[in-house]
Formats: structure tokens, sequence, C-alpha cells
């Protein structure tokens, strides 16, 4: 166990050295920061005084070195727009995007787990048709579309919810929250429901083939043939088998909610990690880029651990020796 | 509270609706703006939502009024001493949020510090260098000398707001971007800033000029242009800046709205290459091989390039009616306009005559590049300009790129022929120096001028407009430059653009040429509901 650990450590910090790199080749191929942060009334003068201030001045080599070297000492660097710590920006908007990814995942699975079992058990129902058919619009619809259609919906037509930005917010451990206040939660409704879209579709999908398949088990049948309650079959031993794949997937989705719910967070305005980073890439914002993604490849690490671990918990013939 | 009676959170919830109203009618504002604001520090980073924004909190020696006019805010009044001497006096008895007062020694402190922001991506020391001595005349009255002539001194120090020497002596940057330092002589106080956010503003009893009519102010930035005019549908915000002009059709005839506009000061141009006398990377001949000498080298080209290109179709299609069609720098009400260059009507045979004329009967290939998400309708105004010059016999492939990626290939001089924009100050120097000026480090102009025109009359204009003091002098000698450059097809203007607001009815906006959105320019009109 230890050693997997391990391995995994130095696989994150091999992966994460690489992906430093490919951003500081990347950037310096696509543009010039200071040509897209300097006024444009900046004579010649000037512009050479803010790239010397931004480092910009050094061979892209000797850049990267410096920022090896303050990183080695746990400083990813200053924003060139904001002129503060990247990394403090990052963790500044990430409680706003872990309460939209885990609100998003709540509803997927509260929604999709029900829907899913109930297709597969009546695999023949229109009920369970008319299920599988909206959950292929949910894969198919473009989220920014629906996210649109939600705001004049809910927010222009019935004024139920408000249509943009975050509610009101209270300090839980020197962090703000706002799925703790009702105003919060209004905020919070459309873009969480936007963003679960596409996962309901999933979950639903997964749950549905899953079941149809563990129904035809023997120990399904042996446990019919025992006399068990129907729902104890369902829930406690199909359930809890279809679950590897269920959580296998909702668990990469969650990475990817959080990494990149970019198109989400512009169309309400959410102010979470996924605006700062497409907001910094479009001003070539090089240490805000570099801290994101370094964060998020040890996210998907982590992640991945804990989709391993639980593996292990629902399935004890996984061990994790025998993976890489 | 009878018919609310069903459930307590239908209750609750209808009781947050109609909180919700309450506030947006009573005596604060919500407005949604498009450009993310990225310092509240006024010396950090020189960006137009950071300039709104400092307007609100801070205030300078100069202003510029809604048309692009000077006048007093923090000086009451300014004169040239010589040459190279100004003299301000100060407005007496203002003070800061805090307190403190607003004196002379404020005034050179402000100046000390703006060259020193530490890891500023764009200061405002462009506007201070010139001044070369500072001398306090007495708590009120200050003047600076500076090294030459400087006539736009009473304009360019508008843009450098005043900090207190006493409570901002150590400040940092983020220390004014959470807000603790945030503290100016303007009409409003930061009460809370969440970056990328919003602000929350409140007025400052104690300011020396109009009250704001708002008792607090709250700037949403709301970056999707769907999502921006949503909000205000819905109600969520009171007024939005930067309307998309698909949407300005619907919403001038919504009785819900109001909408406000005003000719701006951004020019869309053409830039062509100048500075490669041998082929220029993106012109071939019809076979594809590069052509040398650079046509665009030849004025006769230029000029057809520009002829064949309907100006009003791009207003009234494109940008539906959001731009005027241009033929010079600035607008009828900039400092320097030029009554008799009117935009000349799209005209294929005579391009094509003049293309003939010189030496390209069979005409050519040409990519033209542009942006695509940095001015309304960008790409689709270079692929209408494409398939104009197309007509001619000039067969031109587009280009768009995301801005990043555009103007860092327009500032290595990478392209033949590009589509820019320039916001200027409303006053002729300003584009003469940035865009045609010869590049010249030294001099510090033409760090605009991407295609690199150079013509010697243009530059000694420019130099004599520098240095005149007398502004009816100076504009003449604006206007002749003007004239030069624009004869010489030194860029193709397109349009200027046209800045719209759309608020919810009942409020009025003292619209800005310089597209800046501010709360103290709104206003209820007539009761408020």
């Amino acid at each position: 166990m230890t050693l997997y650990l391990l391995r995994r450590c130095l696989q994150a910090a091999g992966v994460m050295l690489v992906m430093s790199v490919l951003v500081f080749v990347g950037v310096y191929a696509i543009g010039d920061p200071v040509e897209i942060l300097i006024s444009p009334e900046a004579d010649q003068i000037e512009r050479e005084r803010a790239i010397r201030a931004l480092g910009l001045d050094l061979p892209l080599w000797q850049q990267y070195l410096v920022f090896l070297k303050n990183a080695l000492h746990g400083d990813l660097g200053r924003s060139f727009v904001f002129n503060e710590p990247a990394l403090k920006l990052i963790l500044d908007r990430m409680p706003a995007t872990l309460e939209l990814a885990f609100g998003a995942t709540f509803v997927a699975l509260l929604v999709g787990l029900p829907l899913g079992l109930y297709a597969g058990l009546r695999p023949n129902g229109a009920l369970a048709r008319g299920i599988m058919a909206g959950s292929i619009l949910g894969f198919s619809l473009p989220t920014f579309w629906v996210g649109l259609m939600l705001i004049m919906v809910f927010a222009v037509q019935l004024g139920w919810l408000p249509s943009t930005g975050r509610g009101e917010t209270v300090d839980v451990l020197g962090t703000r929250w706002s799925f703790l206040t009702l105003d919060g939660l209004r905020h919070l409704a459309m873009p969480a429901f936007n963003l679960a879209l596409f996962k309901i579709s999933l979950v639903i999908r997964l749950t549905r083939a899953g079941v149809r398949e563990a129904m035809l088990m023997d120990y399904v049948k042996f446990a019919r043939a025992k006399g068990l309650h129907p729902s104890r079959i369902v829930l406690v031993h199909v359930l809890k088998n279809i679950m590897i794949p269920v959580i296998t997937v909702v668990g990469l989705e969650f990475g990817g909610t959080i990494a990149f719910s970019v198109v989400t967070e512009s169309i309400f305005a959410w102010p979470g990690m996924g605006k700062l980073i497409i907001d910094s890439i479009n001003v070539l914002d090089r240490p805000v880029i570099v801290a994101y993604l370094m964060l998020i490849v040890l996210m998907f690490i982590v992640i991945n651990l804990l989709v391993d671990l639980t593996y292990t918990a629902l399935d004890p013939r996984v061990r994790l020796e025998g993976r890489t | 509270m009878g018919e609310c009676a069903w459930t307590a959170r239908g209750c609750a919830a209808a009781a947050l609706v109609l909180a919700g109203f309450a506030t947006a009618s009573g005596q604060s504002l919500t407005l949604g703006v498009g450009a993310p604001v990225t310092s509240l520090d006024p010396h950090y980073h020189q960006l137009s939502p950071n300039t709104a924004v400092a307007e609100m909190v801070f205030g300078a020696l100069t202003q510029t009024d809604a048309k692009a006019r000077i006048i007093p805010d923090l000086a009451e009044s300014w004169r040239a001493i010589d040459e190279t001497t100004w003299e301000f006096r100060l407005r007496r008895g203002v003070r800061f949020h805090n307190g403190s007062d607003f004196t002379a020694e404020d005034v050179a402190f402000t100046l000390e510090r703006v060259p020193n922001v530490p890891n500023s991506p764009s200061s405002y020391a462009i506007y201070t260098r010139p001044i070369r001595e500072v001398q306090i005349l007495d708590p009120y009255t200050i003047r600076f000398r500076t090294a030459a002539p400087y006539p736009l001194m009473p304009r360019d120090i508008a843009q450098v707001k005043m900090l207190d020497r006493q409570t901002h002596a150590q400040a940092t940057t983020e220390q004014f971007n959470a807000g603790i330092m945030a503290i100016g002589t303007g009409p409003f106080r930061v009460s809370s800033h969440r970056n990328g956010e919003r602000i929350e503003f409140e007025r400052f009893d104690g300011y020396y000029g109009t009250q704001p009519h708002w008792q607090r102010a709250t700037l949403r930035m709301i970056t999707n242009d769907a999502a921006r005019t949503a909000a205000l549908l819905a109600g969520d915000v009171d007024i939005i800046d930067q309307v998309p002009t698909s949407d300005l059709a619907k919403l001038r005839t919504d009785q819900r709205l109001s909408v406000a506009e005003v000719t701006g000061l951004r020019i869309i141009f053409l830039s062509f290459d100048h500075s490669r006398v041998e082929a220029t990377p993106f012109v071939t001949d019809n076979d594809g091989k590069p052509i040398s000498p650079n046509p665009l080298k030849d004025p006769r080209v230029r000029r057809a390039l520009s002829l064949a290109i309907d100006r009003a179709a791009i207003t009234e299609r494109i940008m539906e009616g959001s731009a005027i069609p241009s033929a010079q720098f600035l607008p009828e009400s900039g400092f320097g306009y030029v009554p008799t260059l009117n935009p000349a009507k799209a005209d294929p045979e005579a391009a094509r005559r003049l293309l003939a004329e010189a030496g390209f009967l069979q005409g050519f290939r040409i990519t033209l590049h542009g942006p695509n998400d940095r001015y309304p309708n960008d790409s689709r105004i270079i692929q209408a300009v494409g398939q104009m010059w197309t007509r001619i016999g000039v067969r031109t492939t587009i280009e768009a790129q995301p801005w990043a990626t555009f103007i860092s290939r327009a500032a290595r001089q990478d392209l033949s022929s590009f589509l820019i924009g320039w916001g200027t100050s409303g006053e002729g120097t300003n584009p003469l120096r940035n865009l045609v000026a010869t590049f010249d480090r030294d001099k510090g102009y033409g760090a605009s001028n991407r295609g690199r025109y150079s013509n010697p009359r243009v530059d000694a204009l420019t130099d004599a407009a520098m240095r005149e003091i007398d502004d009816t002098k100076r504009e003449a000698i604006i206007r002749e430059a003007t004239i030069i450059a624009m004869d010489d097809t030194a860029i193709a203007p397109l349009h200027i653009q046209r800045n719209a607001w759309a608020m919810r009815r009942g409020l009025a906006l003292d619209a800005r040429v310089d597209e800046l959105t501010r709360a103290q320019d709104v206003t209820p009109t007539g009761p408020a509901r």
C-alpha cells in the first residue's frame, strides 16, 4: 500500500513537471502577454518597462528556471493581471467551483440513479422509454444553449430564480460558502442543474445497463429463489454491484466538472475557477494558467486514487498492489 | 400577506423577490458590465473598466466630461505660465473618504508613486514622465515643469488619480484590491470587492461635487453578452453596457427598457504593411508567387483597396446601425476633426482603374487578418471587406484569430493587412502620434503603428502639434497632418463605433463617448416606481 502511494506521488510530480513545461512553451507560442495587457497608448519605453516588470525579458528557459526555483519554495508566481499570488487567486475562487461541482454531482445522482434503476427494471415500459429518450437530449444539447434557455425561462419569463451570479455567502472556516443561505441556493440552482444535465443522462444510462445485466446474474436468481423481498434484492444486491462503473465515471466526471465548468461559469457569471482560467487564457496570464493546470493535475491524481480506494471497499477482489 | 399563506417556503421566496424589487427601485443601483475590473489600485493597470471604477472612487486634477472635453476636478483652474511650465490651482476643502485633507503635497506624492508601482503590466507613468520637476507654491498651488512644451498636460493629468500621502505612503496594490486602501476623493467609497465578481459602493457624503443619486451602487461583472442582456431582462441589474449589436433592435422596442447611445471614440480601421520594400508575406500574384516590390507600398493600391469598401453596407448590415462610416481618426466631436474628410462611396470601377494604373490589371491575392473576439462583429467585418476586395480583382483570404494570437503577430509585423481598432482620447495628436507617426523609441511615437507607416511631413506636423500650446493653432496643424495621412491612405478607416447601454425604463444615462460606465452618470427620470 505504501509503495503504491509512493509510486502515485512520483507519477504526480512527473506529470506536473511536464505540464508546467507545456504551458510555458504553449503560452510563449501563442503570444506576448505584454501586448495584451498594456495600454494601447503606452510608448516603447513603457512597453520595455512592463516586459522587465513581468520578467519576460529573460530567455524562455531562464524564465522557466526562475519559475521552477520559486515553485520548489511553494511560490507559483504572481498573476500578471492582478499582482496577487496565482495560487491564492485560484484558491479564493475554489469554493464557488466546488459548490457548483458538488451540487451538480448531487443532483445527477439524486435524479439519475432512481430513473436509471426504474428504466433498468422495466426496460419495456413506456415511462422507461421516455426516460431513455430524455437522456439522449441530456447528452446532445449543448450546455451553453441549455444554460441560456434556463435563464430565459426561469429568470426572465417566470422570474423565479436570479439570472446570474453567486448569492449571499456565509463564512465557514475562513472561506465563503453560498449553499448555506436561501439566496445562495437560489443562485446555485440553475448553474448546478445545467452542469448536472449531462451527468444525469450518464448516470441513467450506466445504471440502467448495470441493472439489466445484474438482473440476469445467478446471485440475483438465487436471492429471488431464497424469497428475499424484491426491494432488498434491488437496493442491496444489485445496486452494490452496479455502483463500480457508476462511481468510476462520476468520479472522473467530478474532476472534469471542477476543472472545466468554464461554459456554465461564464454564462451564469459564476465567480469560480473556470471563469478565472478562461479569462487568464484570454490575456495569457501565464502564472495563473500554470498554477491552475498543476492544481488540476494534482486533483485528478487524487480523485483517481480515491476512486481506486473506493473500488477496494466495494469489491474485495480488487487489490491495489496488483494495479499500476 | 393573506394570499401568501400556502407554504412557508413560497412565502419566503415571495418576500425575497419583493425585497429585491424594493432595493432595486430605492436608492441603489446595480450595473452589469461586460469587461472585468482587474484592480482597484488606480495606478496599477491602465484599462478602461479600471478607469471607470477609479473615476467613481478617486479624483484627478482634471477630468473629461461625457463628450471627452477637459473640465476641472480637483484643480479649479490651470494655465501655462510659459512653454514648459503649467500651474494648477487646487480646489479647497476637499477631503478623502477617511477625512484626510487633499493638498498640493498629495499631488506631489501621487506623481512619485505612479512610476513606482511594482509589477505593473501597464503603468500610468506615460502621463507623468514628461514632468521633470514639481514645485509646490502653497498648499493649493502647484507647478509642473516639463523638459519640452507639453500641451497635453491638462488632458493627460486627468488619467492620474490622486492619492493621499498620509494614507497611501506604504499602500500596496493588494491592499487596494482588498478595499482597505481604496480611499479617494470621489463620489463613492468601496464597501466590498470580490475579484472578478462584484464591487459594492456606498455614496461618500463628503464629496465636493454633485452628489450622485444612489446611496449604494453595485458593479457586477457579467462577461457573457447573452447573460448580461438576460440579467437586465430579469431585473437582476438596472443597466448594462456593451449591448451586443444583434440585441439592440429588440431592446429598443422593449417597453420596459430604454437604450442610450452615443458615437464613441473608437475607430475601426485597416492597417497595411508599409515596412517591407520587397515582398510582403501575405500578398502574392495570382499564381501564388510573392510580388516584389511590395504592392502595398504603392499609395494607388492602398487607395484602391479603401475605395472598394462599402462602409455604409458594413455599418448598416453588420453593425446594425451601431457605427458610423468614417474617413479619419476622430468623430465630429473630436479635437482635430476635419469637416471636409468624408467617407467616399464605394467605387469598384475607380478602384479597378487605380489597380490597373499601379500595374495590377489582373489584381493579386492577399490574406486579410483580424481578431475574432475583440471588437463587435470583427470577424464578420473582415469577411465583408474580403468579398469587396475580391470584387475588384484582389482575391482575398480571411484569417480571423483570437486577440491573444492576433495582436502578437501584428506587433511582430508578421501580417500584410489587418483590421484593428483604436480608442482615441478625443484629441487628434493621440492617433497621429500612435498610429501614423514613424516608429521612434526616443520620441515615444508610433508604438501602435504596426504597419510602420512613415511620412516625414506627417512626422514634422505631429512634432509641431506637440509643441504648440495654443489650441486653435494646434487644431489647424492636426487637421493638416490628418489630411496628408488620409490622402496617402496610411490606414483605411472603416467606421467609428457607437457605444450603447440598455437600462430599465425610469433611468437615464449621460452616455460617455469614452465607453466608461460609472454609477454617477445614471439618474432616475420622473418619479421612482
